[in-house]
């Protein structure tokens, strides 16, 4: 088998919780964590009489996202019931849209390396989530928590532009740094306020036609994206290698055992008589309203990394890392206004601080080291007061015990030793001690140099300035 | 006190004001009636103790001369509108334990406007039926001859006016269910303008044809319960954010009128006495200086087949809530989840319900769709248009309110025959226009009604018509 004689076409359908404040159809506040079914309204359990009312709120989320991929948005938004029976979906029906989505055809530039492709949108439309059944709550019972049942959800349709599984979440990757830096979703995958399914299939290369597609549900980390995609392309080619042919189904992938597996075909899938929504009139959109929404659309990364670059003198790639997302970018941002040089602040936050993060799985809006720190420990490394081994220890400290930069510098005693003199005398101890090596290299063995250097460090619990050091050991040198 | 029964509403209003009677007095001169006639079956909750409460307060509130419009009149709500902490049954088995947790806007307003609800009517299940025989409470008998049908679905709102059970009752009509009974009952009724009357919290049937509205003794007293039950609801989203006029004031008024009769669509009246006393009833108004005027609406005899879909494919949805889990009927018997739904809707759910819940879902479907619902949107809008024509130049449409009067209670068994009851009154539910039925002669010793239609918004225009016409005839009177 071998993927070069295949081609895979992926599309992505990314379901994205709206940070509204209130719910698409009622009032009921939006809280994750509440006791359940305490967010729920009448109108959310679907009580007998009960009549939505479209929050304007999700409107303008839709238009935002809309005008952030350059879309086509449609002038009237019709919603549609979309009919099928399940446990916790309370009116039988969920209200979504069909024809007329808010968002019509946009598109999305993705990065791969040093190239990148362009990626269709083929729509965007709003409708309500369902809540949620919870089967190991009980022995005999299920439960079912309506909190989030009516919240609202923008569901992103990508086109079969997709041919591989990192393209696949370098798209979703986009899709998230766009709705977060546009404020309209948390974006937080593992809470469930980005969901995806993605549709899958493989060809032969110069086939005119699209092989048979899968469907697979599921799916809710960038990680599990590539995962679950790199299966089903693996697991269809094996299959037409073998001379089968694939069914058109729904997937459900499994992470604990990575693997996808039929949950059900195309012929028991369900007919969801779709028909436009009686209780909601259509609702018309002006241009004056688009352009609105376009006047005052937040700062894209894109924009902000080109702004990163020409203000702040980084270079592509340091750009592009600092604009990962809306958080690290205002948390540089933040560090920056401490006046401190952007070269520096994009390497600490990018590496030491990621590092940190990454070790205490956390994201950098749960960060114990703020901006602050971070400016701090950077101008006390530029003013030559602590060393860089130093300013690792603190940032542990930070995260570990909290605390003010210069306290903790002052009780941890990392003071870099900047005084000559105090230098001196332990270097001069440090070649008494090894005279041998200092013969060498005085005799031109340079690379022993690091070695004289790293024994004052040692002796200093690294609090010596290397500079100084070097500078000393020179001076000796050329004695 | 029996004769404060008697009484109209308007003379109600007058006599509280001037303290010839007490409200306490009318309620429990009611309350003692409704005992009295308890085997018409007219209510499904009579709320004796709380009415009789209310009503000593009301007259409180006359005493102190702080009286709202409608202080102390006892009124009985059809049992389609939710009220807090009350039965809402619907006539169904499913609901016949759901006590509602909130009130419906049209309980609400009249409340507040001082009216006392004495009891909720009886009614055909989910308001599907007309003749009142498909509740799961039994049928209503016709106050006049206890025999026949007193119409359907708002059955015991119109007995229970005729019987003097009460002076107004509301009611809904989706497809016929105020003006037929009220034709049935000889009392007069009125379903307004589409969105005149807030729909919440009033059970859905099918959400683009539902709407609330009053039948009454007369015109006039249904004027006075419009007014104060009519208005723009945010709850609503199909409710007219449009003026209210004050129906009290244009009932009496003096104006200008021309009738338009849809000339091919009287001639093929097949019932004789139903077109002698039409073409009476019109030339009664003719002689008092009312303009007549042919007119056409070429594509009405295509409402039925329409509204027969339309109907049942939203209520196939609406009823979709009902499914068992969080409220309403559940079933005994249950070892599945499917079970759960099959077993409680099977049960829960009359024939008559269940039969439009399977018309609808089949025109929904995959394939049937374009067939069937397209084409019965598409007839409406041919409705609606022959209807905007007709009123460019004409005030007010008259026809039959139906092709018969009363039927023998059990005599219609095929659904299709019981169907055709909604022939004339279909029409203006599909147009979305203002509609009424008063009183205008006999067939076979029974009441039959005359029909007025109004443009958009101009209830006041029919009402003042039939009320002129309830000063030049006692059709009305009830011997």
């Amino acid at each position: 088998m071998s993927l070069n004689n295949w081609q895979p076409v992926i599309g992505l359908e990314v379901h994205v919780q709206l940070a509204t404040k209130t719910k698409l159809f009622s009032s009921s506040p939006i809280a994750f964590g509440a006791e359940p079914n305490t967010q729920a309204s009448e109108i959310d359990l679907g009580l007998p009489g009960v009549l939505p009312v479209l929050n304007k709120e999700a409107i303008s989320h839709a238009l935002k996202f809309g005008c952030a991929i350059n879309a086509e948005i449609s002038e009237k938004v019709i919603f549609a019931r979309k009919n099928y029976f399940y446990p916790d979906l309370p009116k039988g029906y969920q209200i979504s849209q069909l024809d007329d989505p808010i968002v019509g055809k946009g598109s999305v530039e993705i990065k791969l390396g040093e190239k990148s492709k362009i990626i269709g949108v083929t729509r965007a439309h709003l409708e309500e989530d369902a809540g949620k059944s919870i089967h190991d709550l009980y022995s005999n019972n299920s439960a079912i928590d309506l909190n989030r049942a009516g919240t609202c959800l923008l569901e992103i349709v990508s086109e079969p532009d997709l041919s591989s599984a990192e393209e696949a979440v370098e798209y979703l990757k986009k899709i998230h740094s766009i709705v977060t830096f546009l404020g309209i979703s948390d974006g937080d995958m593992s809470q469930g306020s980005m969901r995806c399914d993605a549709n899958v299939s493989v060809k032969r290369p110069d086939d005119q036609e699209l092989g048979t597609r899968t469907e697979l549900k599921n799916i809710n980390s960038f990680k599990f994206v590539e995962k679950a995609v790199i299966f089903e392309i693996d697991r269809q080619i094996k299959e037409l290698e073998k001379g089968e042919k694939i069914i058109q189904e729904t997937r459900l992938y499994d992470s604990k055992k990575n693997l996808t597996r039929s949950m059900r075909s195309k012929e028991e899938a369900n007919d969801y008589r779709y028909f436009p929504e009686p209780d909601l009139i259509p609702i018309k959109i002006s241009k004056d309203q688009i352009n609105d929404v376009r006047k005052n659309l937040p700062e894209l990364p894109e924009i902000m990394k080109e702004r990163f670059m020409n203000s702040y003198k980084l270079s592509d790639d340091n750009a592009e890392l600092v604009t990962i997302n809306k958080e690290t970018a205002s948390f540089f941002e933040e560090v920056l206004s401490y006046k401190v040089s952007p070269k520096n602040a994009v390497n600490w936050i990018t590496g030491d601080l990621f590092a940190l993060l990454n070790k205490n799985d956390a994201n950098i809006s749960e960060s114990k080291v703020n901006p602050k720190h971070i400016a701090e420990i950077i101008q006390n490394i530029e003013d030559q007061k602590i060393s860089g081994p130093s300013a690792k220890k603190l940032l542990e400290i930070v995260w570990s015990e909290g605390g003010e930069i210069q306290e903790l510098i002052q009780k941890e005693s990392l003071e870099q030793i900047s005084n000559d003199d105090e230098i001196e005398k332990i270097l001069d101890e440090v070649i008494s001690e090894n005279q041998k090596q200092f013969e060498q290299l005085k005799s031109g063995k340079d690379r022993l140099q690091g070695f004289f250097v790293g024994q004052v460090m040692k002796k200093t619990s690294g609090s010596a300035s290397p500079q100084v050091v070097n500078k000393l050991l020179k001076d000796k040198l050329s004695t | 006190m029996s004769e404060l029964i008697n009484l109209s509403l308007t003379d109600q209003i007058l006599g509280l004001t001037n303290k010839s009677f007490s409200s306490k007095e009318i309620t429990e001169a009611y309350l003692n009636e409704i005992k009295k006639k308890k085997s018409l079956n007219c209510f499904i909750s009579i709320f004796e103790e709380e009415a009789k409460k209310k009503a000593l307060l009301a007259d409180v509130n006359i005493a102190k001369n702080d009286a709202r419009p409608l202080e102390g009149i006892p009124i009985a709500h059809k049992d389609i509108f939710c009220i807090k902490d009350k039965k809402t049954t619907c006539g169904s088995k499913m609901l016949s334990d759901f006590i509602s947790p909130y009130s419906s806007e049209v309980f609400s307003k009249l409340d507040n406007a001082g009216a006392i609800t004495i009891g909720k009517t009886n009614m055909d299940e989910f308001a599907m039926g007309s003749s009142n025989e498909t509740s799961f409470y039994g049928n209503v008998l016709n106050p006049i001859n206890e025999k026949l049908s007193p119409g359907g679905s708002s059955g015991g709102s119109a007995a229970a006016v005729r019987a003097n059970l009460c002076s107004f009752a509301t009611a809904t009509d989706t497809g016929g269910s105020i003006r037929q009974p009220a034709s049935f009952c000889g009392v007069t009724g009125i379903k307004p303008t589409y969105g005149r009357v807030s729909r919440w919290g009033m059970i859905a049937f099918a959400s683009s044809l539902d709407q609330a509205g009053i039948i009454a003794k007369n015109a006039k007293d249904a004027a006075i319960a419009l007014k104060y039950m009519s208005g723009y609801d945010q709850k609503d989203s199909t409710s007219l954010n449009e003026e209210v006029k004050d129906f009290q004031k244009e009932v009496d008024a003096d104006q200008e009128h021309v009738i338009g009769i849809p000339k091919e669509l009287i001639e093929n009246i097949k019932n004789d006495q139903v077109r002698d006393s039409f073409r009476n009833a019109i030339s009664i108004l003719e002689k008092d200086g009312v303009k007549i005027e042919e007119i056409n609406l070429p594509h009405i005899e295509y409402s039925l087949p329409a509204y027969y879909v339309i109907a049942p494919a939203e209520c196939s949805a609406n009823l979709a809530r009902y499914d068992g889990i969080r409220f309403g009927h559940r079933s005994e018997s249950i070892s599945s989840l499917e079970d759960l739904y099959v077993n409680s809707r099977t049960e829960g759910f009359g024939r008559e319900v269940k039969n439009r819940i399977f018309i609808g879902t089949f025109c929904l479907s995959a394939g049937y769709y374009d067939a069937f619902y397209n084409k019965a949107l598409k007839i409406r809008n041919l409705i609606k248009s022959d209807f905007d024509e007709a009123f460019k130049k004409v005030s007010s449409i008259a026809m039959p309110t139906c092709s018969d009067s009363s039927f023998e209670l059990g005599s219609i068994s095929d659904p299709v025959e019981m169907y055709e009851q909604d022939i004339y009154t279909i029409p203006a539910n599909l147009a979305g226009l203002p509609a009424l039925s008063v009183p205008s002669g006999k067939a076979d010793d029974m009441p039959i009604g005359l029909q007025l239609i109004g443009n958009y918004l101009d209830e006041g225009r029919i009402l003042n018509l039939a009320n002129k016409f309830q000063k030049l005839s006692d059709f009305h009177e009830f011997k």
